[in-house]
């Protein structure tokens, strides 16, 4: 017990230093090169450093956008798979964010066209109903499919559902606005402003903090719903709150960010692996930090490895961490849930 | 009070399917009731009735006097504990963790354990002799110790009513033993009321105060085992044809007599 309680300390203090050292490596690098100490004088003071406006302006939003997104979007991806009972879960590979990238391109098409314009909030509400349509269709399929293998290729199919009329709806609309769409369909951080950053700071810390309180009930469904109800918990409220937290959570990154790939799966599962425990008080924060650094280190990548060519952060994440998806599927192949 | 689980003209069933009809029965602390009957018979279907996992279709569950329906999840789960037929697959908990997971309804609200939470859970682990594997993760374990862990989580929840749905199945003779053995001490000692299913028969004399035999949709016998297991009865209950009964619970009979002397 005390060496688990070490192996905590030591791996969180471990993830917040990587974290900062993360931070300060991405404001650094890119197409204009920034010493650490510009960096740090900067951040304190903006306008005594020549390059202050492009590290406060573009780079900082970014890089807080990622952080924050990262996390929400792992913790959501650890929260869908205690819904599901199984570590095959995630909001990419269920057709969660493919359909809120749906709805987020729909409602800017319509409202545009309207001339009104989107706020970052619409954004995200309409990124959240298409998170709970997708997340509607996956449960009434699971009630048919037991098989979790094969929900997440139903899943996949809905995002390729999805992201095909996505493309009508992008390709087809005129304005200047909805064209520059295309990158964000993909996945990426590029266009995050930091208005975005303060809206997806305040929705993603409410969601945690919820995600936070309510961790005990979430944590009796590790052992399936009938033993949790029989510890007391009331479990059609546990069942919403967990849709509603995982599905807030994705739907402020995909409404910002786009659909990003596989980090909701694959990071909880990497976390389990340091944290060797399953309990969400401390795996929620685990997840967060891990996705967080993820996230960061794959954009960092994702906007400097072919620069000045900017690549969608999808492709970053995709490399790195479809393997661990592949690893998870074919390990877990004889755990089949009863 | 003298009553901890009281039904009443309890029907249950799957949806709109009616499996057992005008189930009455009551079970007294410290008294263990074992329900028997054919595969199929609806046994699970009565105790999954009673934890809630099904709705009932009719009739009251009291739980020491109160009627069920009107009791929350968290006061229904101070008063009933349950060890079930289904398999859990909780990742990266050890044998401690696992049980621990009895003392839901006790802890805070982010379910920190005290110290009187970790003395029931270790003294639930010394009960079922598990002490040896407490740290050990739950998933590496045989289905025998697996059997002992949830019942030590089932006797830290420390309810009045405890369901054990067919605990010994699928265990070699000696986990057989020491479950029922501990199913014994258990109730002696902290007076519960435990009702249980059970296929093997031969452990029923040793184990049941009183037996409940299920047959067609309704509790077909009631008694102590000595009124429930005759060839009369066992043929009604299992479908067995006609005067095989009688040598087949001769053989019974004897067989259980040497497992109550391992038992003591």
């Amino acid at each position: 017990m005390e060496s688990d309680n070490r192996r905590l300390k030591v791996s969180f203090i471990g993830m917040i230093v990587f974290l900062i050292g993360c931070f300060l490596v991405s404001m650094g690098v890119g197409s204009v090169d920034i010493s650490v100490r510009d960096i740090i004088k900067s951040l304190a003071n903006p306008g005594d450093v020549y390059m202050g406006k492009i590290i406060i302006s573009i780079r900082l939003p970014r890089i807080i956008g990622a952080i924050v997104l990262g996390g929400a979007l792992s913790v959501s991806g650890f929260l869908l798979q205690i819904f599901f009972g199984n570590p095959i879960a995630g909001p990419y590979v269920l057709g969660i964010s493919s359909s809120a990238k749906l709805f987020v391109a729909l409602s800017m098409v319509v409202l545009l066209g309207t001339g009104i314009n989107i706020s970052s909030l619409v954004m995200v509400v309409a990124a959240f109903i298409g998170s709970l349509l997708a997340m509607a269709v996956v449960m009434v399929l699971s009630q048919r499919v037991r098989n979790m293998s094969l929900l997440v290729v139903c899943g996949v199919m809905i995002g390729y559902i999805c992201s095909a009329i996505t493309e009508f709806v992008v390709t087809f609309a005129d304005d200047t606005n909805i064209v520059n769409l295309h990158n964000w369909s993909l996945g990426s951080f590029s266009g995050i402003s930091m208005e975005h950053v303060f809206v997806s700071f305040v929705i993603v810390s409410i969601a945690i903090v919820f995600t936070i309180i309510f961790s005990k009930p979430i944590g009796a469904f590790l052992l399936g719903e009938n033993y949790a109800r029989n510890m007391g918990v009331n479990i059609k409220r546990v069942r919403i709150i967990l849709i509603l937290l995982s599905s807030i959570l994705s739907a402020t990154v995909t409404a910002f960010a786009g659909p990003i790939s596989f980090v909701g799966i694959a990071v909880p599962h990497i976390m389990r692996g340091i944290m060797k425990t399953a309990k969400p008080l401390v795996m929620v924060p685990a997840c967060f930090l891990g996705g967080a650094i993820i996230t960061l280190l794959c954009d960092c990548i994702a906007r400097t490895a072919f620069a000045p060519t900017e690549i969608s952060i999808s492709a970053v994440t995709s490399v790195f961490l479809a393997p661990v998806v592949i690893y998870l599927l074919v390990a877990r192949r004889e755990v089949s849930r009863g | 009070m003298d009553k901890s689980i009281q039904l009443s003209d309890l029907k249950v069933g799957y949806g709109q399917i009616v499996v057992l009809n005008n189930i009455e029965f009551t079970i007294a602390p410290g008294e263990i009731v074992c329900l028997i009957g054919a595969n199929g018979s609806g046994k699970s279907t009565v105790l999954k009735t009673i934890t809630g996992q099904l709705k009932k279709l009719g009739g009251i569950v009291y739980l020491n006097g109160n009627d069920k329906s009107t009791m929350s999840e968290a006061e229904v789960a101070k008063v009933v504990s349950m060890v079930m037929t289904e398999k859990i697959h909780p990742e990266l908990m050890t044998c401690f963790e696992v049980v621990a997971t009895g003392r839901y309804p006790y802890t805070n609200r982010l379910g920190f354990l005290g110290e009187n939470d970790k003395a029931a859970i270790l003294e639930a682990i010394d009960m079922v002799g598990a002490t040896p594997i407490i740290d050990k993760d739950f998933s590496k374990i045989s289905d025998g110790q697996r059997q002992r862990i949830m019942l030590a989580r089932a006797i830290c929840q420390d309810a009045g009513v405890m369901i054990l749905d067919e605990p010994t199945s699928f265990l070699d003779l000696q986990y057989k033993l020491d479950i029922i053995s501990v199913i014994k001490k258990m109730a002696r000692i902290k007076k519960v009321a435990v009702l249980m299913s059970i296929h093997e028969l031969e452990f029923v004399p040793a184990v049941a105060d009183k037996v409940i035999g299920i047959a067609g949709d309704e509790v077909y016998v009631l008694g102590t085992p000595k009124e429930v297991l005759t060839g009369d009865n066992l043929e009604k209950m299992y479908n067995m044809s006609s005067g095989t009964g009688d040598e087949l619970c001769q053989g019974l009979w004897e067989y259980s007599k040497s497992i109550a002397k391992l038992l003591n």
